[in-house]
């Protein structure tokens, strides 16, 4: 991608170019008449975990699939401001959203293993990008690395559908981080899981952070204060009759928890209103 | 509840009450009249084995494992095969699943993925149109539209696709068969010349024929696939055609394969079509342009005038033709079992 379209965004929150990865900036964002996102700003920095909060509605995974363009998939979708991820317009006309796709993972809410092995489930992005080499140790490799390899590594060959719902959500960690993209996308990954399978996901997160940045979109408030380095928080705009999500405020993790500038994040996160 | 207000919840308001005696026997009574038509169901498919199998006891006894292999049938002589008609009816059933599967697949995947809606969202946006209330929704009624259309070829009655095969795809195919069988004659399948009726306008019929059952329970089964995992496949940077080709086919490769397996048992069995469309020879061959015949043929164009001795002949014939189908489903669902072992919970 290093032809691409050069970005326009000018320097990032705190100038530090080189730290940030992704560069988003919604201005508008519609599926069909409905305006689902305005106005957020949000710079995502490299081996950092960036969690986006707010409540059920706010557009908080629409902005999370704007990174990746998922968004692209949806009919009537309709985007106006930039995403620059490394310098990059990623919006730009001549930018295929397939190519994007593979620079930056995605794991889903639920766990979406595919009907086939678990092996050939990991093996799959490998494939994908034409790899050559030993997909074998590459698919090891990215289990040990989702924290799955000593459950599975005597029946890689079994059906990626036989394993529990929190091993399901890890094989899919595995098969995103099998071509090692740059960034992973997480949209709420454990909503789908029990305490323990989601304890288990967390800690996979901070150790994968040493490799990957990592951006989560989670209701869980408690995991966005165990996992996140920054914390966006979303909320809707309901004034001008629609129900449009914005970005409220976006800081240190600790920053947004403990000194809030916005009084609507203080509400939120004090449980005020849901 | 209203009027009670603040008591709503107190013992008297309450209608629950236990099921009635009438509600129960109700119940008992619904369980075994089901029961009874599905076992009558069953009874009814062993019964009608039953009556057939026994008025082919004489034949059977009489020509034994001959049947099977012979390959004349003159009643002047007394001489009975059916090994033709087997070839034929299995030749003509494969060569109709192989361009009805071909078919009826891509227009599953053409409507499930949709491609008619985008194409046709892509129109409207040129006029600035994509979301009028009324312009919005032709996408999916043009989806629904076709599908119907193509459900539409089933109900076509047998009678006229035999006439259709003989008026129009006859001679439109006889031409380019003359040029195969000139240019390409060595090859086994084109060595004879297409006089008129003969394998191959039977087999593209009875292709069109099923290419309907093959297209709607493939299209059910590609519609059944979780979206859940299409978006895994995107989100990995797959492009549309390796998703599909990947994920997408095989998840629903069982659905495909019990419609293949349905169609194949109608192709089978399809009657007056193939009478009219086949030749109604007793050749065995290789070549798609010569003529022959089938079981379900043998016995429509027999049946009128045969002697008494003729209808156990014509029923172990028949007999045959219910064995061949019944092996087809049988080992069609057993495949289905093997080929599914791997997947349980893909419910989940």
């Amino acid at each position: 991608m290093s032809l691409a379209p050069q970005c326009s965004l000018n320097s990032v929150s705190n100038g530090d170019k080189d730290g940030v990865v992704i560069d988003c900036d919604v201005r508008e964002l519609y599926y069909g008449k409905f305006k689902a996102v305005r106005d957020t700003r949000i710079a995502i920095e490299r081996g950092k975990i960036t969690a986006f909060i707010g409540p059920s509605g706010c557009g908080k995974s629409t902005v999370l699939r704007c990174l990746n363009r998922m968004n692209d998939l949806v009919r009537g979708f309709r985007f106006e401001g930039q995403v620059c991820f490394q310098g990059t317009d990623i919006y730009h006309n001549s930018i295929d959203p397939v190519a994007v796709r593979r620079y930056i993972g995605m794991v889903f809410q639920q766990p979406n293993p595919f009907a086939m092995s678990i092996f050939r489930n990991v093996a799959f992005g490998l494939k994908l990008n034409g790899y050559k080499g030993d997909k074998a140790e590459r698919v090891e490799n990215a289990l040990r690395r989702a924290a799955l390899w000593d459950e599975v590594k005597d029946k890689l060959h079994d059906s990626g559908l036989s394993l529990s719902g929190g091993q399901q959500q890890r094989l899919c960690i595995a098969r995103a981080i099998a071509t090692q993209p740059q960034v992973l996308l997480m949209d709420e990954p454990c909503s789908a899981l029990d305490p323990i399978a989601t304890r288990r996901i967390e800690d996979l997160m901070l150790e994968l952070k040493q490799n990957f940045t990592i951006v989560i979109v989670t209701h869980n408030l408690q995991q966005a204060q165990r996992v996140a380095d920054k914390t966006g928080f979303l909320y809707v705009d309901t004034t001008q009759g629609g129900r449009t999500g914005y970005l409220v405020e976006y800081g240190e993790t600790r920053q947004i928890f403990e000194d809030p500038v916005e009084k609507y994040t203080q509400d939120y996160i004090s449980g005020r209103f849901s | 509840m209203a009027e009670t207000g603040t008591n709503a919840t107190s013992k008297g308001d309450s209608i629950t009450r236990a099921p009635t005696a009438f509600e129960k026997h109700g119940n008992t009574a619904f369980r075994l009249a089901s029961y009874l038509f599905a076992w009558m169901t069953v009874l009814l498919v062993l019964y009608i084995a039953y009556t057939i199998a026994r008025q082919a006891v004489p034949a059977m006894s009489k020509y034994g494992w001959g049947f099977v292999t012979g390959t004349k049938w003159d009643p002047n002589t007394k001489e009975f095969g059916v090994l033709p008609e087997i070839w034929g009816t299995l030749y003509s059933s494969l060569l109709a699943l192989v361009l009805g599967t071909l078919f009826g697949v891509a227009v599953a995947v053409y409507l499930s993925e949709h491609y008619l809606g985008f194409l046709v969202f892509s129109v409207l946006k040129l006029f600035g149109v994509q979301f009028h209330p009324f312009w919005g929704k032709l996408p999916d009624r043009l989806e629904v539209l076709l599908k119907n259309l193509i459900e539409l070829l089933a109900a076509i009655p047998s009678v006229v696709y035999g006439l259709w095969g003989i008026y129009f795809i006859i001679p439109l195919i006889r031409p380019l068969c003359q040029w195969f069988q000139v240019k390409l004659g060595w090859i086994p399948i084109f060595s004879t010349t297409l006089s008129g009726p003969g394998m191959l306008p039977a087999g593209i019929v009875l292709s069109v024929m099923i290419m309907p059952t093959i297209a709607a329970i493939s299209l059910n089964s590609l519609l059944a696939v979780p979206p859940k995992l299409r978006q895994a496949a995107y989100g990995l940077g797959a492009t549309r055609w390796e998703t599909i080709l990947g994920v997408i086919l095989p998840t629903a490769s069982k659905g495909i394969f019990g419609a293949v397996i349905l169609a194949f048992g109608r192709a089978l069995g399809e009657t007056m079509a193939l009478a009219m469309l086949i030749g109604n020879s007793n050749v065995i061959s290789w070549s798609l342009f010569s003529p022959g015949n089938t079981l379900a043929a043998l016995l429509a164009n027999n049946f009128a005038e045969a002697g008494p001795g003729e209808i156990g002949v014509l029923m172990f014939a028949a007999l045959i033709l219910l064995g061949i189908t019944l092996l087809v489903n049988v080992v069609g669902a057993f495949i289905l079992d093997k080929a599914s072992s791997g997947r349980e919970g893909a419910k989940r």
